[in-house]
């Protein structure tokens, strides 16, 4: 089977990495977010995977060689422990991986939303930023200076 | 090879200290060239336009150049040191994608042999510096406070960055402990500031500002220095600086955007490339005249590489904090920066607080640290740590040493050819106590501050871009690469501008210190006009 000319991912990767990211980060609907195996961020991860494409591989094919039987027919419990086993060891693919999911999960409208955040890029509208409380400096403010001053130090003072 | 007009100066790189110098000789009405291997950044084209904002970071905003890869960037073998190597090629060099954490040296910091019995003192101090540093705080755009007793007197032109949520749940933490904290400054305006609109707190100030608050000298020195005069050609990479039969350097060879090689004559020749760059360039311009490589019969061309060893501690705390929605610069502690003998090391460090980020990099950090879980658990963990992080991170100076070095690599080369910089770099014993008392100050502080979930990296992610040391200053030609004026002791027409002239590396982002340098070498160039060679 062909590689997707813009992911560079065949079908049957693309599968196995929307099962591994569903389990990474499932649907939750008491948190009111997809999983990370919903089509459109599935399509984002793929889409995203780049530069990462070796690691990615590396890592999706570790995670079925761990599968004993097979990735997609472990339990909901297997698939969990079996994951999080495998990104703490895993090295750099397993890191790839994860920061691929996490990327483009954490950019949905949906799961933005649903944290209460505004989906939208940083610019033009920025944010608004408190002063905060600056009598909180009034204690520093008190202390002599206590820089050295070469002027007037010398070897062993502070 | 195309032959190019004779110019009177000729800056090879176009980052922090080759735009303050190309902007300060200007005035000289002299014939000023940069050339500069990266682009001109666009700020339509940074991340924070876009919902890939925070995915850009590891693509072509990452602060590796191995990583990013874009096609001016020089690849860079840094796998014998546990330190990376951060930079950006472009115009504005580092600054493009810099944090604008804004402290100075400390007058100590220039005289560490006399007062501390280590490395070496360097050939000008403190308060030679300061009225440059105060020109370049103008010119950059500095926002902060006046009044910190753990730093000399300065007058920053802008208000300080709000202390906000994060700020001011740190403070009272720093309150209850005793110890030292001031609102940091910076180099993000807080105010219109001459061109450049106010911070709007995009929250994503390291890879770029697209709102153009915080000061890259692409947005400061450079428009200036072109409006004087200065030529500025990008895309053109320096593959070599050759020497005529007086031993002067006589210009430099590069690559132009098409890759055609050309050769620019010049009277002057000063290198801006950084710590990394420049070495290289150097080595890479060894001759049968000058066989170890240009300015290098001292051998010391390449070493005492500094990188700032940069500990983080993280936490969260339960309250709903600012970040990812301001810039991640708060405040700094000098609690912990002159040496005190009876901390088991000498030398110190600064104390940097930070906000946190946007919600993939809290996800991404807080997964790579093992403190975000995978599977059904993710949602209800990732709600108590988006918005409640805390981080300190810990600032430490590295001594000079000469085996933490850089040299061309035997077989890496970069898209022209040219060898790579490979890096050797060890962290010392003293740095290492050093970072365990910083790591256990932080500690201190976020438990304090009420943060769970403590977690402290040492070294490997956090390298903090800071170059330093490689074609060190001093008055002893034996001993130094450049005088105390940044010329070359074995070539009198050659200058260095950059981050490798430093002696010693403070414990500071080390820019407005560049910076202040770069314009008192431009300085002293002007006075000496008359006999610049002798
Ligand atoms: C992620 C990150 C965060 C940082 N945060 C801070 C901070 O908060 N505060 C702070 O003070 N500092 C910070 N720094 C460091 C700061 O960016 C550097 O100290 C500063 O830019 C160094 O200035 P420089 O003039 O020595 O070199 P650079 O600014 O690196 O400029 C060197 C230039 O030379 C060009 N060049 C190199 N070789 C060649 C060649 N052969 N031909 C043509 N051109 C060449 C490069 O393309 C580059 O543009 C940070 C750096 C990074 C990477
Ligand atoms: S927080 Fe301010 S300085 Fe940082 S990117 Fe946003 S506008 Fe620019």
């Amino acid at each position: 089977m062909g590689n997707d000319a813009e992911t560079g991912l065949s079908a049957a990767e693309i599968r196995d990495l929307g099962d591994i990211a569903g389990t990474m980060i499932p649907a939750d609907p008491a948190f009111g977010v997809p999983g990370a195996d919903d089509p459109a961020i599935l399509a984002d991860i793929a889409r995203s995977v780049g530069r990462d494409l070796p690691l990615v591989r590396q890592a999706v094919a570790a995670i079925a060689a761990k599968s004993v039987g097979g990735f997609a027919d472990l339990d909901r419990d297997g698939k969990e422990a079996l994951i999080n086993d495998y990104y703490a060891h895993g090295g750099a693919p397993a890191v790839a991986l994860g920061r691929v999911i996490l990327g483009a999960y954490y950019r949905d409208d949906r799961v933005l939303l649903a944290l209460g955040l505004e989906a939208r890029a940083p610019f033009p509208k920025g944010y608004v930023l408190e002063q905060g409380d600056w009598s909180l400096l009034d204690a520093v403010r008190k202390r002599a200076p206590f820089w050295r001053d070469d002027r007037t130090t010398t070897a062993g003072e502070r | 090879m195309a032959g190019n007009e004779r110019v009177d100066v000729l800056i090879i790189g176009s980052g922090a200290s080759g735009a303050a110098v190309a902007w300060s000789l200007a005035e000289t009405r002299m014939r000023i060239l940069c050339l500069e291997q990266g682009d001109w950044v666009r700020s339509t084209d940074l991340p924070s336009n876009g919902r890939d904002w925070e995915a850009r970071r590891y693509t072509d905003f990452d602060i590796s150049p191995n990583r990013r890869g874009r096609d001016t960037d020089y690849p860079v073998n840094d796998d014998n040191s546990l330190m990376k190597i951060a930079n950006f090629n472009g115009v504005g060099g580092g600054t493009v994608i810099y944090t604008a954490h804004w402290p100075r040296m400390h007058p100590s910091d220039f005289k560490v042999k006399s007062l501390d019995g280590v490395a070496d003192d360097w050939p000008v101090d403190y308060w030679t510096l300061e009225r440059f540093y105060d020109e370049n705080d103008r010119m950059m755009g500095v926002s902060g406070l006046a009044g910190d007793p753990g730093v000399p007197p300065r007058n920053p032109p802008m208000p300080p960055i709000p202390l906000g949520k994060t700020g001011a749940h740190y403070a009272k933490a720093m309150n209850r402990l005793g110890w030292h904290w001031w609102p940091s400054d910076t180099t993000i305006a807080t105010t219109a500031y001459d061109g450049r609109a106010a911070c709007i707190n995009l929250g994503h100030c390291t890879p770029g500002c697209a709102q153009g608050a915080k000061a890259s000298t692409d947005i400061t020195y450079w428009p200036l220095a072109l409006r004087a005069g200065v030529e500025l050609r990008t895309r053109c990479r320096v593959r070599e600086i050759t020497t005529n039969e007086h031993g002067m350097a006589a210009g430099a060879i590069y690559y132009d955007a098409d890759g055609r090689e050309h050769f620019q004559p010049a009277e002057v020749v000063i290198v801006a490339c950084n710590g990394i760059g420049t070495p290289r360039l150097l080595l890479a311009s060894a001759s049968a005249r000058f066989p170890n490589g240009l300015a290098n019969s001292s051998g010391l061309l390449g070493k005492n590489l500094m990188l700032h060893p940069w500990p983080i501690v993280s936490g969260y705390v339960e309250e709903a904090l600012d970040g990812g929605r301001a810039p991640i610069t708060s405040m700094w502690s000098k609690q912990f920066y002159e040496t005190d003998p009876a901390r088991g090391f000498v030398r110190g460090y600064t104390l940097q607080f930070n906000r946190g980020t946007g919600p993939a990099n809290e996800a991404i950090t807080a997964a790579a640290t093992g403190r975000l879980p995978w599977g059904r658990d993710h949602h209800r963990v990732y709600r108590e740590l988006l918005g409640h992080r805390v981080g300190i991170g810990v600032a430490c100076e590295d001594l000079p040493e000469e085996h933490n070095r850089v040299t061309l690599d035997p077989v890496l080369k970069d898209s022209h050819g040219i060898p790579a910089p490979r890096i050797d770099y060890a962290i010392s014993e003293n740095t290492r106590r050093m970072m365990e008392h910083g790591i256990a100050r932080a500690e201190e502080i976020l438990t304090e501050a009420g943060a769970k979930r403590l977690h402290a990296s040492r070294t490997v992610l956090n390298s903090p871009g800071h170059l330093l040391g490689t074609a060190r200053m001093g008055d002893d030609p034996e001993r130094s690469v450049v005088n105390g004026w940044g010329r070359c002791h074995d070539v009198k027409n050659l200058f260095i501008v950059d981050g490798s002239i430093w002696v010693t590396s403070g414990g500071v982002n080390p820019t407005s210190t560049i910076q202040a340098l770069a314009l008192y070498i431009a300085d002293q160039m002007k006075q000496r006009l008359a006999t610049l060679f002798d």
